[in-house]
């Protein structure tokens, strides 16, 4: 089990006020992911769900059970830290038993869990190493393992994967996801990182300014984001917003259309302007373009697609997937 | 230094300090070598002439020599374990965020500042004097006999003196070395169930160990010579209950003018200092390494 509500949730350092308000439900056995730009409030959020930070107003409810006021250790939730805070001076079985132990568990129930959880992991030949002879993916599976073996009612993890490369944090990526339909956990997730929100979460929670943009799953947000920031967040590359006479045209005041969305031509459409830079990454190309009368507008085609810096092209938009925006920043 | 040619320049430009400081050992040392083989008193000018292993004869065979040196590693060890357990506390409650952070901070560190002589006296004068002394007034208002402090535990009330002059160099290495402690660490034991007590046991000690050792390496090199403590409040007594290994090779030179004794002294005690060096090192300084 492992509901967790949010009630109204504040919180203020001093006088400036982080998160004003929020009110979420995650439930049982979800994978929530918390997104959105540096400095929004994600980690504060988090670390309040945990415990390691006092509420200002509202409560948190575990299970059923008000927890505001509970310490961390009571909670009954495990958290992977970005730094990954393992313990310098004890070997990798030392860290991985330590909740158990302080939990006085007896020895032989210890060593079953922490090899159990090394099995799962993959760490069973590195468990009398400290961490410091480790690499970044196999500290982060450790601090992934004494996570798991409190066996909490919900995992929290802050930017995990932030200190890996790119191809350990696609690797990771994955293991995490297979851990969580293993273990069916509730598992609430901080990231920044849009690619990671999409292709991790059953339901991602967008924040900005400690205010919840929109909630929902990946493809919902991706297709009916409900206003210009999550628009703008989710789905790579950007979508492109466009403001002034073309917006007008749409009644709209901003008007959204994402770049796999655009047909390209070189002969004809209903905007017509130069190429830019142009990105190839294979399997697709990002087009720069510049529209007359409208600006930088992206495109996104297929890998052949040849073109030459300064060249006339031609954009054509579907109609049946623009995003029009209000004054206020709303979908209309 | 990555190439010959920088490391021979390197040599060269080091050269003059590493001389320098060569010389400046070695001719004291030499010297002292050279005297503590002479027969050389300074109430019998002109007979000095080489008498052997006779001067370490005398000193090694001294039945102070024995108390001498067991007051000397007493005063070590008792030191040690008091500056380190109040060290680790005091840091701890200087960690804390309170009100006057700096200002008691300011203070803990004032005794270091204070001359061995000055505290002495002021210790010997103010607080342990069995009369005027502020311990005994204490003492009395509690309607207890106060204690006389330099003649019923003589060796003890230079522990408490010295203890508290090292006190704020032990405080200070051990707070920057727990301020240095990765506050995610703390938390992440917080979540794992670790109590105060906990934490303190298997996280925070760990982590301290390393400036532990370096505070008991370098306080132990000084306090093997703390000289000027006893001469200023005991005077090595009573008899020779205070008397350590560096107070006696003074006493040896400059009470009995025996020149000669006393360098056998210095160079016997220059070994032990390497004898403590060398145990303490094989004990603790593995924790230096990793
Ligand atoms: N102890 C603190 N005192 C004052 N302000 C704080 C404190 N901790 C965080 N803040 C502020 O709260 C805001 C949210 O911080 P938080 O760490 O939650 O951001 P974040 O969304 O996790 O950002 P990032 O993606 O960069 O980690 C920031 O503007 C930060 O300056
Ligand atoms: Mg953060």
């Amino acid at each position: 089990m492992g509901s967790i509500t949010l009630e109204k949730v504040s919180k203020s350092f001093g006088t400036t006020s982080v998160i004003p308000e929020i009110d979420l439900e995650i439930h049982d056995g979800e994978f929530v992911v918390f997104v959105g730009p540096s400095g929004c409030g994600k980690s504060t959020l988090l670390r309040m769900i945990a415990g390691l930070e006092d509420l200002s107003g509202g409560r948190i409810i575990i299970d059923g059970k008000d927890m505001s006021k509970e310490a961390p250790a009571k909670r009954g939730l495990s958290m992977v830290f970005q730094s990954y805070a393992l313990y310098p001076h004890m070997t990798v079985y030392g860290n991985i038993a330590f909740p158990l132990k302080m939990d006085g568990q007896e020895k032989s129930v210890i060593d079953k869990k922490v090899k159990d959880a090394a099995h799962i992991l993959n760490l069973t030949n590195y468990l009398e190493r400290r961490p410091g002879q480790l690499s970044g993916g196999q500290r982060q599976r450790v601090a992934i393992g004494r996570a798991i073996v409190r066996q909490p009612k919900a995992f929290l993890f802050d930017e995990p994967l932030s200190n890996l490369d790119a191809a350990l944090r696609g690797n990771m990526r994955l293991e995490i996801s297979d851990l969580h339909h293993q273990l069916k956990t509730t598992m609430i997730y901080v990231t920044h990182d849009q690619v990671e929100a999409m292709t991790m979460a059953d339901k991602i929670v967008v924040l900005n300014a400690g205010r919840i943009e929109q909630v929902g799953s990946p493809m919902e947000l991706y297709r009916s984001p409900k206003n210009v920031f999550v628009a703008g967040f989710i789905g790579s590359p950007r979508m492109n917003l466009i403001e002034g006479a073309e917006a007008a045209k749409h009644k709209a005041t901003t008007l959204g259309v994402r770049p796999e969305h655009i047909r390209i031509s070189t002969t004809e459409g209903a905007w017509s302007g130069k190429v830019g830079v142009t990105e190839h990454l294979g399997s697709d190309t990002f087009i720069h373009t510049q529209i007359d009368g409208i600006g930088q507008v992206t495109v996104r085609t297929d890998g052949d697609f040849d073109t030459k810096h300064g060249q006339p092209i031609f954009l054509t938009p579907d109609a049946a997937r623009l995003h029009r925006f209000g004054a206020d920043g709303q979908v209309i | 230094m990555a190439t010959l040619q920088t490391r021979a320049t390197a040599r060269i430009m080091m050269s003059p300090a590493v001389i320098l400081l060569f010389l400046w050992m070695i001719v004291p040392l030499v010297m002292t070598l050279y005297f503590s083989f002479l027969r050389y008193n300074l109430l019998m000018p002109g007979t000095e002439e080489n008498i052997g292993f006779l001067n370490y004869q005398y000193f090694l065979t001294d039945p102070a020599f024995f108390t001498a040196l067991a007051n000397t590693l007493i005063l070590v060890g008792g030191t040690l374990l008091i500056t380190v357990i109040g060290g680790i506390l005091l840091a701890l409650v200087l960690d804390q965020p309170f009100f006057g952070q700096g200002i008691v901070r300011l203070l803990v560190i004032a005794p270091f500042f204070v001359m061995p002589t000055v505290s002495a006296l002021v210790w010997k004068n103010m607080l342990m004097h069995p009369v005027n002394g502020l311990f005994a007034w204490i003492a009395r208002s509690f309607g207890l006999q106060p204690v006389d402090w330099f003649a019923q535990v003589p060796l003890f009330s230079i522990i408490l003196i010295v203890a508290w002059q090292w006190l704020p160099f032990a405080t200070l290495i051990l707070l920057t070395a727990l301020q240095s402690l990765d506050g995610e660490q703390k938390e992440a034991a917080e979540m794992d169930g670790a109590g105060a007590i906990s934490r303190f046991i298997y996280l925070v000690l760990p982590h301290l160990s390393r400036a532990i050792t370096v505070v008991i390496l370098i306080q132990t090199i000084f306090l093997l010579s703390v000289f000027a403590e006893i001469l200023v409040t005991t005077n090595g007594g009573p008899g020779i209950q205070t008397t350590n290994i560096t107070y006696l090779i003074y006493m040896q030179a400059l009470l009995q003018f025996d020149v000669g004794g006393a360098s056998a002294g210095g160079i016997v005690a220059v070994v032990l200092a390497n004898i403590v060096a060398f145990f303490l090192i094989r004990l603790i300084g593995k924790n230096l390494e990793r």
